[in-house]
């Protein structure tokens, strides 16, 4: 009987997170919009609802009305399944991410968190990195030059950048000793936040976030100007809205992890336990916040550059941070 | 404790499931008028000249090889790190001949040229 119950909570949970993080998706795009809108000093959509609230509404149900245009020569098959495999890697980070202090709802206690595995950590990452089989596959199979170009470009520089996120994490594993995630939580709510101690770790981390979400100022693989729009250029209606979907959707759980890693998670004063959530959610929304101002700031670098940068500086400056750490432990 | 991980199937199933319904839904309700030009690659207007799938730059065959390389080294670090509270000092200096070793593979490839894009 103890494991229905554990099923059915289990599936509560789901459907919640699921909804919410859907949710958060959408009106992340209205976000972007709005303030990279009054960044560059224009409204940004204010005609669908009040403050344009409703477009991203509009904007879905525009997607699925348009015309599905796939090009002749395309792989079929992998060009139709390929923006479905982000989405679902993307969604999947958020089952191992911890929202919140444990409650008692209905006289169970329910961890707010869908799966609290021991290699959670792990877990993300290898999610992470399976979200880049949907954008090369993308790219490759709708047989376009900047299609194929945009897909080579993102391929060569995620797999870059993440030696560097996984070097970059050493430290706090270091630190905690553990890849739960929930743990490494409650380790930063007895002591103290791990970005106190690991501050260069948590640059480092960023940057690398950024280069692997592909976004400005590491957006190569869309790359407008150049690229006319990168991997998903052949794509149309609900299938590009997905790849986009995708996209935001990583922000999040990016966001999400850097709050659980650096920023204590659902640590923060004011707050009675049931309510710790609101607290990440907080963070969460202003690492998301973070990310459109960049895009709003910087411009985007040469593709040298990026290479550059992730081989050259991140790669070494990570292994010194994590041989810095080590000493200081050790001594 | 196997039981947690009935969250991520749950989770994963779900999204695959939405995934699915999306591509449904927006391949029955879209319209459809098939023409040979708007089924010809995009090249802004443009028509296209030559094989699409070109030849391949080498220089990404190298990042993936390299990649290959320090990847499995990050993911031999890992359970290092988890452990490295309880082993101390020695485990340490186990490691720095370990990543020296690596690092030298590094400043090799560095010094080779295989890291410049120009």
């Amino acid at each position: 009987m103890e494991f229905v119950y554990f099923l059915i909570e289990t599936a509560i949970k789901v459907i919640v997170v699921f909804a919410v993080v859907m949710l958060a998706v959408a009106y992340m795009t209205w976000v972007e919009r709005k303030v990279l809108g009054h960044i560059q000093v224009r409204y940004g959509p204010n005609r669908v609802g009040p403050y344009g609230l409703l477009q991203p509404i509009a904007d879905g149900i525009k997607a699925f009305f348009k015309e599905e245009v796939i090009p002749e020569k395309a792989d079929k098959v992998v060009y139709v399944m390929a923006p479905a495999i982000p989405l679902v890697a993307s969604l999947s980070i958020f089952s191992v991410i911890p929202f919140g202090e444990t409650v008692r709802i209905l006289g169970r206690e329910v961890k707010l968190c869908i799966a609290d595995v021991d290699i959670g950590l792990l877990f993300v990452f290898a999610m992470a990195s399976l979200g880049e089989y949907g954008i090369v596959l993308g790219g490759w199979s709708s047989y376009n030059k900047y299609g194929l170009m945009g897909a080579l470009r993102a391929a060569a520089q995620m797999v870059s950048y993440e030696i560097a996120l996984g070097i970059t994490v050493l430290g706090i594993l270091m630190l905690s000793g553990t890849l739960n995630l929930s743990e490494i939580v409650r380790q930063q709510i007895e002591g103290h936040w791990f970005v106190l101690y690991q501050p260069f770790a948590f640059i480092l981390f960023l940057i690398c976030m950024f280069a692997e979400i592909n976004r400005t100022p590491f957006d190569m693989p869309e790359a407008e100007s150049e690229l006319a729009c990168g991997y998903n250029i052949e794509y149309s209606s609900m299938k590009f809205a997905m790849f986009f979907m995708a996209e935001y959707a990583h922000l999040l759980a990016a966001s999400s992890l850097v709050t659980v890693l650096f920023l204590g998670g659902w640590d923060g004063p004011w707050l009675p336990p049931g309510l710790s959530w609101v607290w990440f959610v907080v963070k969460v929304g202003l690492l998301a916040f973070f990310a459109v101002w960049v895009r709003g700031t910087y411009p985007r670098l040469r593709y040298d550059q990026i290479m550059k940068l992730g081989w050259k500086i991140l790669i070494p400056l990570a292994l010194a941070n994590v041989l810095f750490t080590g000493l200081f432990m050790v001594v | 404790m196997l039981n947690q991980y009935i969250g991520i199937v749950f989770m994963g199933g779900l999204a695959v499931l939405v995934a699915g319904v999306i591509l449904v839904f927006s391949h029955l309700l879209g319209p459809r008028r098939v023409d040979p030009v708007k089924a010809s690659p995009y090249e802004c207007g443009v028509l296209t000249i030559g094989p699409t799938h070109e030849t391949i730059p080498i220089k990404y065959y190298i990042v993936a090889m390299l990649f290959l390389v320090f990847d499995l080294e990050v993911v031999y670090l890992y359970p290092w790190a988890t452990v490295f509270r309880d082993l101390g000092g020695f485990a340490f200096v186990e490691m720095l001949v370990f990543v020296f070793i690596l690092l030298m593979g590094l400043i090799y490839v560095w010094r080779k040229g295989a890291l410049e894009w120009e």
